[in-house]
């Protein structure tokens, strides 16, 4: 019989019951609730009369609707600030712990997960949310939720679910100064397709990857469901465990060391089998940019807007005509000669401090281009902000001409205030670049934290390896 | 939840691929604390001309007369026909609930992303899957022929169409089960009780960390 994979053993530990059918009963050991699927999952609750299973493996925080500037004088938008509200009464009304709006812990769900200890390794991890996969970055099973799960899990501590395939995606080698986390996972989803993890959890394995600090590993991640996995993964190692060391949440003194003991197990065995297979050489790798209206159109900085005249496919074509008909962009269109309105930094999948940092270091000393209306730094939690300012990152952002916002979800997904206006394009670090996902008739470029910080000085996309 | 057992109805198709969640449904109308409501704003960004705001009197907005929903022969349509990789993106439920308020029971695509699958069959939305050819096939017919209608039946699993063809389709027996009958899953893992209060004790003992306040 072949070893276990990561799934495997994260799978098995947790199974509850197994039905006949094929599904499973899956014990969740940690739930993650944010303001917009959670109300109608509280208002199941009440309308049967059920409570809450296991208070305390509930954390809550608002993200996606909270304001990025003012925040002090609430939330303008009065549809909003119910649903903010709607999330503190129902918190407060069935005892779970929540970092409410200006808690000085608040933040993007995903940030403040791992930034708490409150996700650890070999932990099952949901949310309403479907970049839950970052959690993965920690050799847990983490993915994302509808709200009729939400419910379920706040109600049973536990999910029916049938066992994904497995898929391994191994980066071998080095990565090349300039390449980033962003880059590896954009070349990946344009690699396997926006479908490719469909059906799997998909495993990030080799050289390049235990290379990245587990920030980026949480990049990776991040975007997994980008490549239609629900669930990522990366398997425990050093960086990993060190990383939880003396967190809020994180087991403390004779538990740290049993803990410790059984997450360093928490890797595929060496004869482990994989369903799917995909080998990508880091070497070959270069700053990433999306051209189109999906996570998988996407071309090396120094490439140009691909010829949909040259797609076989007629489904694809239709859908590269569609891209770039949205995105005014004309095919042959060198990427550096692709001209920007605004910059967003932030989102669950690039606004921690290494983020922050790869960021400030390209801007350091330099102006914001005349072209770009507005460039904005949303840093993923408050405790970030703390730090970068500690940093004096801060400063450097404000110097080049670039608004320090308040943490949350911001232009990600342009929930609150903070969005494009029709027609406008944006260099930014998030993670979907679909239509009018940063405001109606906005144009997303997606790229890596230095590559938006780069393009904000120069106004166009430029090679952020030559600078 | 909604039974589903048979349905014949109207068939619209919408020719694109990897249609994502926030076309479904935009994300102003996501800070709804309601499941209903949602009919009016499916494809918002595709039916209308004019930017879309909760809370607003869709009757009155611009319409896009070059969208496909618009057009008067699919008006009432109960069965979206679909291409690849439908419903990628986010896990908002609100997709399923848009398309359920907007009148459809049935989608039809050759693949869907994995959470939107599930978060339908919690609502009563039967997302079927079909070879690539088949839903070729229905695309031409349902283009060519005014009145399109196809029968579905998910006790056999089948879809029909009006000249007589079947195709036959794949589904987990629980989902069917659960559609079939109606069945809410909350009330069917509360049978389990004990089971969950076994495995907590067990894992209390091995990962106490885990439960640790």
């Amino acid at each position: 019989m072949s070893g276990k994979t990561l799934y495997d053993k994260l799978w098995d530990a947790h199974v509850v019951r197994r039905n006949d059918d094929g599904t499973c009963l899956l014990y969740i050991d940690r739930h993650l609730v944010h303001e917009v699927t959670s109300p109608q999952a509280f208002e199941g609750l009440r309308l049967a009369g059920r409570p809450l299973w296991r208070v305390d493996a509930n954390l809550a925080t608002a993200d996606h609707n909270v304001p990025t500037t003012g925040r002090a004088q609430g939330i303008a938008d009065p549809v909003s600030r119910l649903q903010v509200e709607t999330l503190d009464a129902n918190c407060h009304d069935f005892g779970i712990t929540e970092f409410g709006m200006n808690d000085a812990r608040q933040g993007i769900v995903h940030v403040i997960g791992p930034e708490q200890g409150a996700t650890l390794p070999g932990m099952t991890v949901v949310c309403g949310d479907s970049h839950t996969s970052t959690h993965g970055a920690f050799g847990a099973l983490a993915f994302g939720i509808g709200t009729s799960e939400v419910e379920h899990v706040l109600a049973t501590q536990c999910l029916i679910l049938k066992k994904a395939k497995n898929m391994r995606v191994r980066v071998d080698g080095a990565l090349p100064a300039g390449v980033t986390a962003k880059d590896i996972v954009l070349a990946i989803i344009g690699r396997i397709g926006t479908a490719g993890g469909t059906g799997h959890a998909i495993e990030f394995a080799g050289a390049a990857i235990e290379q990245l600090s587990v920030e980026g590993r949480m990049t990776v991640c991040n975007m997994a469901i980008e490549a239609g996995a629900r669930a990522g993964m990366i398997a425990v190692d050093d960086k990993t465990i060190e990383y939880f060391r003396g967190r809020p949440y994180a087991p403390k003194d004779g538990m740290w060391d049993m803990a410790v003991k059984t997450w360093r197990d928490l890797k595929s065995d060496a004869d482990a089998r994989f369903d799917e297979e995909v080998v990508l050489n880091a070497a070959d790798l270069k700053p990433q940019v999306s051209w189109g209206t999906s996570p998988e159109m996407v071309v090396p900085v120094d490439g140009a807007v691909p010829d949909p005249e040259k797609e076989t496919d007629a489904v694809r074509r239709t859908g590269m005509q569609q891209a770039l008909k949205y995105m005014d962009l004309k095919p042959g269109t060198p990427i550096r000669d692709i001209a920007l309105d605004k910059i967003f930094i932030g989102s669950c999948t690039n606004s921690r401090i290494e983020d922050l940092r790869a960021a400030a270091k390209v801007v350091q000393g330099k102006r914001v281009a005349k072209n770009i209306k507005l460039a904005m730094v949303v840093p993923g939690s408050g405790l970030v902000k703390v730090q970068a300012e500690k940093e004096g990152l801060d400063k450097i952002f404000l110097d080049a001409g670039f608004e320090w916002r308040a943490p949350g979800c911001s232009m990600c997904l342009a929930m609150n205030a903070d969005r494009l206006g029709p027609g406008e394009r944006c260099a930014s670090t998030s993670n979907r670049n679909f239509e009018g996902r940063q405001g109606a008739g906005g144009r997303t470029h997606l790229v890596s934290p230095a590559m938006a910080a780069a393009a904000a000085i120069a106004g166009h996309f430029v090679d952020v390896r030559e600078l | 939840m909604k039974k589903f057992e048979k349905l014949t109805g109207l068939v619209a198709p919408l020719d694109r691929a990897n249609v994502d969640t926030d076309a479904i449904i935009p994300k102003q109308y996501l800070k709804s604390i309601k499941r209903t409501g949602f009919g009016p704003s499916l494809f918002d960004d595709w039916r209308y001309l004019d930017p879309g705001e909760p809370g607003m009197d869709h009757g009155k907005r611009r319409i896009n007369p070059d969208f496909v929903l618009n057009q008067p022969r699919y008006r009432g349509a109960q069965v979206l026909l679909a291409r690849d990789n439908f419903g990628c993106g986010s896990s908002r439920e609100h997709a399923p609930w848009a398309l359920l308020d907007y009148g459809f029971r049935v989608i039809i695509a050759p693949s869907y992303a994995d959470i939107f699958y599930n978060n339908s069959f919690k609502n009563g939305l039967l997302p079927i899957v079909l070879e690539r050819d088949a839903v070729d096939l229905l695309f031409r017919e349902t283009e060519a022929t005014p009145d399109y209608r196809l029968t579905v039946d998910l006790a056999a699993q089948t879809v029909a169409t009006p000249s007589g063809r079947v195709f036959k389709f794949e589904i987990d027996a629980f989902r069917r089960h659960c559609l079939l009958n109606g069945l809410d899953d909350i009330g069917l893992t509360l049978q389990h009780v004990d089971e969950i209060k076994a495995y907590e004790a067990r894992r209390r003992r091995e990962a106490p960390w885990l439960f640790a306040k």
